[in-house]
């Protein structure tokens, strides 16, 4: 069990996130037992096998990498619980757009988790592109990371979490 | 101008405590120097040569004297007395500590200022035309919505990790004075057949190591969808564009790549889902913001002031800082005046304390308390009555604020170079003072008349190199510092690159080289014709010959 960041509370989580080594692929790589993120490639090839094995207990999702999108998502979105987003480098911005378009194009009502290299001080932006839970980089404080989501109180730009930019509020 | 409410004072002020948190970590040892790198960049702080250097926005370029006054103040407390001015509406102070920055933002957020997006991969200010609200040749003050554009990308929490730095220019009139076509995005104001206000939207201009002319994807957007479409853009480039290769991951690479007309599919595409939505700006919003910018309470008098034009005839001083630093101004009996900061000796674009608080006196007395900034790195006091322009020429003078140099080649963009910035292949500033030491005589400088001289110590060209007229950029060969020629180049409607004429020359060499250059336009020129017109009308070969003459015969060019 590892200690994330959801709906703004650290939870134990035990969510694995399989990545393919060197050599492996999609096709031939073992699938682990639920709850298991995998990567968009063995979602494609082994759609199938992966919805037999799960189960509410052993649920299936899929991660993102930084170039890829949602697009090839969009049918499956129903039977994924969990998306995941992964940032190769917290400097690697895709994953912002890939998030809001999963929640703001494709109505995507599940999780969305930032992987990877992710870091306290993009928090706000990740939660404001709809990104709902975090598994911190291992070397930072998921308890003293809370306190950034609330670094600024009203931002100016419609995003997820606010549908409507300031200035159609701001009269009010 | 613009003013602040209680939600634009909220966010400067939590961008304030947010980096102080973030510089107590970092010293904390909580964040490590490249985690902390991309945050201090987005408060516009580059550890430097000497201390770290730090850039205040000046939004679309406009300045309260009182914001000006606290810009001196922090330049005497905080630093060692003066700033520099940039080419994108920035102010740079070079030697605050960094512990002190975050006391430095506190103070600029008391006067509604910030260093906000002022460096790092995300759109940075927003600039325009310093003219902007007078120009006889404006078609709409595109200020309300450079502001509307600074809030929409201010944090913007889809594009604060672009590739790589992204940057905006509006221009609102005929002329374009806000070089559109070298900008990741740039706006042109214009009214459609139906009378409607829109924007031509070009993309994927910039100078720097590959410089590009910028292309058309729409050539009329209306006004309101400007938010909208350019989220589409910064969409497509957010994940498109390259970013395996810092040299090739601005936008422009990406629209070269695919072509203009499929980034503009793709753009059209993703804009297809966004029109209409959330963002699209609303009249109200447009009014509320447009009402800052109100013209101020203008006397009504004649259009020429018969004092004013006496004065000129009697005092041939102040006619020539009339000719070189006033312009007209749309309502009848006022100006626009541009104070110089290039006064030959001084840094191009530095400006001390005394001199700004010097400024916002006399914004406070001539021109109802405003300053715009250049992007040729010079101040505008855009609204001086006729008859009181002698009066501010005299006490412009006092504060050596009025060299009647504008549009003169000692008036040169010059970027502050290798004295300060850690990017630089070579110094910039002692060329600059060498050329304005070769061209200090008035009759030398006035009978060569208009001309753009641009100077940028490295290829990032924040010296505009690449457009100026003649352009001089500072190159690294075996560790000592050359510099290479550009003519041709120019801003404007018809802005384009210059070209390389050759080989480098040492520093030494420069200001012998400008001059030179300056010889072939003296002994060919035609009647009233400016230097570009004859270089145009030449072409490149003579101007080469003289400079290179001497040198190909003898020994072969460095």
């Amino acid at each position: 069990m590892t200690r994330i960041i959801k709906n703004r509370a650290v939870v134990e989580d035990s969510w694995s996130v399989l990545r393919l080594a060197e050599g492996e692929t999609a096709d031939t790589i073992d699938l682990p037992q639920g709850p298991v993120l995998v990567p968009l490639s063995v979602w494609h090839a082994r759609k199938s096998a992966l919805l037999a094995a799960s189960s509410p207990a052993a649920p299936v999702g899929v991660w993102l990498a930084a170039g890829e999108g949602p697009e090839s998502l969009a049918d499956d979105l129903a039977q994924l619980s969990v998306i995941a987003v992964d940032f190769p480098k917290f400097t690697d911005g895709r994953g912002y757009s890939a998030a809001r378009l999963l929640r703001e194009r494709y109505g995507y009502q599940g999780e969305i988790r930032a992987i990877g290299d992710v870091l306290p001080d993009q928090l706000f932006l990740m939660a404001r592109c709809g990104i709902d839970a975090f598994a911190l980089r291992a070397d930072k404080d998921a308890d003293k990371a809370l306190t950034l989501f609330d670094t600024f109180k009203t931002p100016y730009q419609a995003a997820v979490d606010q549908p409507q930019p300031l200035f159609r509020r701001r009269a009010a | 101008m613009y003013r602040y409410d209680n939600y634009d004072h909220a966010l400067v002020q939590e961008r304030v405590a947010q980096f102080r948190d973030q510089v107590r970590r970092w010293k904390a040892g909580e964040l490590s120097d490249e985690e902390f790198r991309p945050l201090r960049l987005q408060n516009g702080l580059y550890i430097q040569r000497h201390a770290p250097m730090f850039r205040v926005a000046v939004p679309y370029g406009m300045l309260s004297s009182a914001q000006l006054r606290r810009l001196a103040k922090i330049a005497r407390d905080y630093d060692k007395g003066y700033g520099h001015f940039t080419t994108r509406h920035n102010l740079q102070f070079n030697w605050i500590p960094l512990e002190r920055v975050p006391d430095a933002l506190a103070e600029l957020a008391e006067v509604e200022m910030h260093a906000i997006q002022t460096s790092g991969n995300c759109i940075r200010n927003v600039t325009t035309d310093q003219f902007a609200g007078v120009a006889a040749d404006e078609i709409l003050d595109p200020r309300p919505l450079c502001e509307l554009l600074r809030q929409w990308s201010t944090f913007h929490p889809e594009f604060a990790f672009l590739p790589r730095k992204f940057k905006i220019a509006v221009n609102g009139a005929l002329e374009d004075r806000a070089l559109t076509w070298f900008h990741d995005i740039g706006l042109h104001i214009r009214k459609n057949e139906a009378g409607e206000v829109g924007f031509r939207v070009i993309v994927g201009g910039g100078l720097g190591r590959t410089p590009i002319r910028g292309q058309v994807v729409r050539e009329f957007l209306p006004w309101q969808d400007i938010l909208t479409y350019n989220e589409a853009i910064l969409r497509v480039y957010n994940r498109y564009g390259r970013r395996d290769n810092a040299y090739k991951a601005r936008i422009k690479i990406l629209v070269q790549a695919l072509g203009v007309e499929k980034f503009a599919e793709q753009v059209e595409a993703e804009w297809a889902h966004l029109k209409g939505g959330p963002a699209t700006i609303t009249q109200a919003e447009y009014d509320r913001v447009a009402a800052f910018f109100n013209p101020p309470a203008y006397a009504q008098l004649p259009a020429i002031d018969e004092g004013f034009v006496q004065a000129q005839a009697e005092l041939p001083a102040f006619a020539r800082w009339v000719e070189r630093n006033v312009r007209p101004h749309r309502v009848p009996g006022y100006a626009a005046v541009t104070l110089s900061l290039k006064k030959p000796g001084t840094a191009p674009g530095d400006v001390s304390d005394v001199q700004m608080d010097r400024v916002a006196d006399l914004a406070d007395r001539y021109s109802f308390g405003e300053v715009r900034v250049t992007h040729e790195q010079n101040l505008v006091l855009a609204d001086v009555r006729q008859d009181e322009l002698q009066a501010l020429w005299q006490d412009a003078k006092a504060a050596a604020l009025a060299t009647p140099n504008i549009g003169l080649i000692t008036d040169m963009i010059c970027c502050p170079g290798g004295d300060f910035c850690d990017l630089a292949n070579a110094k910039s500033i002692p060329i600059a003072n060498a050329i304005q030491a070769k061209f200090e005589d008035l009759d030398y400088l006035y009978d060569i008349g208009d001309i753009e001289l641009n100077i940028s110590g490295c290829m990032n060209s924040c010296g505009h190199h690449h457009v100026g007229h003649i352009g001089v950029l500072g190159v690294d060969k075996g560790n000592e510092e050359w510099y290479q020629i550009t003519l041709g180049g120019r801003q404007g409607n018809n802005a384009h690159l210059g070209k390389v004429i050759g080989p480098s020359f040492p520093a030494d060499e420069v200001a012998g080289v400008v001059e030179k250059l300056i010889g072939v336009y003296l002994d060919n020129r035609h009647e009233d014709e400016l230097f570009i017109d004859t270089l145009d009308r030449l072409g490149v070969e003579p101007f080469k010959d003289k400079v290179y003459g001497d040198r190909l015969k003898g020994k072969k060019a460095a």
